[in-house]
């Protein structure tokens, strides 16, 4: 590598400056936000206006509800990965499965042998780790149960968010502890569908990443 | 200085009635949107206020907070480079690209990148890189820089969009409809994505405390260039570091709400790490190019290191009635609008890029916009300033050397008209009289060719006042 010393010299010119070291800023107060048991209602509000498709499914069968809410909606399969928490549930569902439904496709091993499957399939499933109803976004923690791209490359993302997961503002949900340091490697917020107003500010959905968002909140 | 052919880009810009109607709405949607996520104006003062201050305590401690920020990402598995200029910058990048044997790169929105033509530099090394961002992809398609910060193809509307498209993309149909559009670019960039050997991205924070890198979009071709290939580089400058992950979310909605009106962005993307034990996916290896250039000696004057504050949101772009007149690309430089009018003459030399900060009405938009509170309006005066006197002669005498000699002839004859009474009447009714007359030569033939010609009052105030009945003070 050229430069070895690059860093050194930068830090001392940096050093070399004056510098008064102000406090650390207060927090601002932030907007009103929804407290707890209101806070579902208004991440499905937040997330409906940046055209995600909420659904509320019933803690007890969830499973089953899911399998007939995305039948019949052209989907031809669905990915999710076997070691993720829920995904007995989904399997023992799927397995007294309608025709309509999505097949349903485990992500075997890593992205290297799935690669084709990945970026032919229709949907792929993951879970939220939390959620903010200010500003509307789900936090997906990918790891090994739950692959990063499966939230990224399939047109249609489905994610599950157990509704006691849901919290006020972002703030909340990143102080809730599974979130300090160290941070998992890869940590995303998600609003909504990927879109673009790229061209003459006009929005178009599903550029790059998945057209259609489908939020599951589980109570 | 130098003729750098700003005057004749100018001129050409204004010329360009597509381009000015392009960038006119562009730039009205914008300012409204914000208007709108943000219609609390007290909420939003206390927002800025305490961005600014976020800014200003992590720049004071930015030696500190590099240290931090580099020994965290070197725990988290990323491997950190430093660089003092672009070339060294560049030179990283082809290194670490060679070393994996990688010809092709998926690349996602970054500014630094542009500042340090980076494309260019690994193109002539035998490297493709394949912007992926929309804006990015049609500009590269066209052969053009940004014009914006946020949104580079604005200058573009979308039959210019069609006709590029149609002409360079194998296959693919003219259309002007928006959403067949982005289904081309969608398709052509797929393949790209699956089978690229590293992706490329910039940075919009690095948060210290954690070791995390940030970055803000909407498409899904940022997460698309971090996740899919093995290999990951990230170009930073190295003001972009915070201290905390608290600091985080005012700063994003500040930068989304200032950049598009929008609340949040579709996807933020915090990454720690390359893939860890037991993940299917995500780069084995991940990279950061700390890039200074420049940056150290902007930071070096207190007053001047406000400008490294600066989020790139281009809201100041987006009010500013200069750059919504001529466009980005009259400027000529990487960053245009207030923050380059600002930034480029620091990292270049005022003697390179002196011209730029008199590009402005010092109306103060950009100021009253600026989510971190940049005081761009007195840092323009004051670059003018070192621009005409030179930076070492700041608030000294009027007629110093440097200045137009015109400019000083003029000054000293005035400074004699005011102090004889005589002589100033004489001239006002010189003025009344002749003023009309004026040939158009010399510095008022360029005034004339974008202002009114000026009229003479043919009642001044002093006769005003007479009529009044009110003496001579």
């Amino acid at each position: 590598m050229p430069e070895p010393r690059a860093r050194e010299r930068i830090l001392a010119r940096l050093r070399a400056a004056p510098r008064d070291i102000p406090p650390r800023p207060e927090t601002a107060a932030l907007p009103a936000a929804a407290p707890a048991p209101e806070a579902a209602a208004a991440l499905e509000a937040a997330l409906t206006a940046m055209r995600a498709e909420v659904h509320r499914l019933p803690r007890g069968r969830w499973a089953e509800e899911l399998r007939e809410r995305l039948s019949g909606r052209g989907l031809s399969e669905l990915i999710y990965r076997p070691g993720a928490p829920w995904a007995p549930e989904i399997e023992k569902a799927w397995a007294q499965a309608a025709e309509a439904a999505p097949r349903l496709l485990a992500w075997e091993g890593d992205i290297e042998g799935f690669r084709e499957r990945l970026f032919s399939a229709a949907a792929g499933i993951t879970a939220a780790a939390a959620a903010a109803a200010d500003p509307g976004v789900l936090l997906l923690r990918p790891g090994p149960e739950e692959p990063r791209l499966l939230s990224l490359v399939p047109p249609a993302h489905v994610v599950l968010v157990p509704a006691e997961r849901i919290h006020p503002t972002l703030e909340d949900a990143l102080a809730a502890g599974s979130f300090a340091p160290p941070l998992p490697a890869n940590l995303v917020l998600v609003s909504g569908p990927s879109k673009t107003a790229d061209i003459e500010l006009t929005l178009a959905f599903g550029v790059h990443g998945p057209r259609e968002l489908l939020v599951f909140i589980l109570e | 200085m130098a003729d750098s052919g700003f005057e004749a880009r100018i001129e050409q810009a204004l010329e360009d009635e597509a381009l000015r109607r392009n960038f006119a709405s562009a730039l009205g949607a914008f300012a409204a949107r914000r208007r709108s996520v943000f219609a609390d104006a007290d909420a939003l003062e206390r927002l800025r206020t305490q961005a600014a201050a976020i800014r200003d305590r992590a720049l004071a401690r930015l030696p500190e907070l590099l240290e931090e920020l580099e020994s965290r990402l070197t725990a988290n598995g990323i491997r950190v480079h430093w660089a003092e200029t672009a070339a060294v910058g560049n030179r990283l990048v082809l290194e670490i690209l060679e070393a994996h044997g990688v010809r092709r790169v998926v690349k996602g929105k970054s500014m630094v990148s542009e500042e340090m033509h980076l494309n260019a530099f690994l193109a002539r090394h035998g490297i493709e890189t394949v912007e992926t961002d929309l804006g990015e992809f049609i500009i590269q398609l066209a052969g053009e820089t940004p014009s914006h910060i946020i949104v580079p193809a604005v200058h573009k509307n979308r039959a210019q969009i069609a006709k590029l498209f149609r002409e360079k993309i194998p296959g693919a149909p003219y259309t002007e409809e928006v959403t067949e559009l982005n289904a081309i670019a969608r398709h052509t960039l797929r393949e790209q994505f699956r089978e690229a050997g590293a992706g490329l991205s910039g940075v919009n924070f690095a948060v210290a405390e954690t070791g995390t890198l940030c970055l803000v979009e909407n498409e899904g071709n940022g997460r698309m260039c971090t996740g899919v290939p093995p290999l990951h580089i990230a170009v930073m400058g190295i003001e972009k570091v915070i201290e905390r992950l608290e600091d985080l979310p005012p700063l994003l909605r500040l930068l989304t709400g200032s950049a598009t009106g929008q609340r949040v962005t579709t996807y933020v993307n915090l990454i720690s790490g390359p893939r860890r034990g037991g993940e299917p996916d995500g780069p084995r290896e991940v990279h950061l190019v700390l890039l200074d250039n420049g940056r150290s000696a902007v930071f070096a004057d207190p007053e001047r290191r406000a400008t490294l504050r600066c989020i790139r949101c281009g809201c100041c772009l987006n009010h500013c009635p200069v750059y919504a007149r001529i466009g980005g690309h009259a400027y000529g430089t990487t960053y245009p609008g207030p923050i380059g009018k600002v930034l480029t003459p620091q990292l270049l030399g005022i003697d390179r890029a002196g011209e730029l900060p008199f590009a402005s009405t010092l109306c103060g938009a950009c100021e009253e916009v600026c989510p971190v509170k940049i005081p761009l309006a007195q840092l323009l005066r004051r670059l003018r300033a070192e621009a005409v006197r030179g930076p070492a002669a700041e608030g000294k005498s009027r007629a110093a050397p440097g200045a137009a000699p015109l400019e000083r002839l003029a000054w000293r004859a005035w400074g004699q008209a005011v102090k004889r009474p005589g002589v100033y009447r004489a001239l006002l009714a010189g003025g009344r009289w002749l003023g009309g007359l004026l040939p158009p030569v010399g510095p008022l033939e360029r005034w004339l060719r974008a202002h009114a010609e000026p009229r003479f009052s043919q009642r001044n105030l002093r006769r005003l006042l007479r009529k009044k009945g009110i003496p001579d003070a």
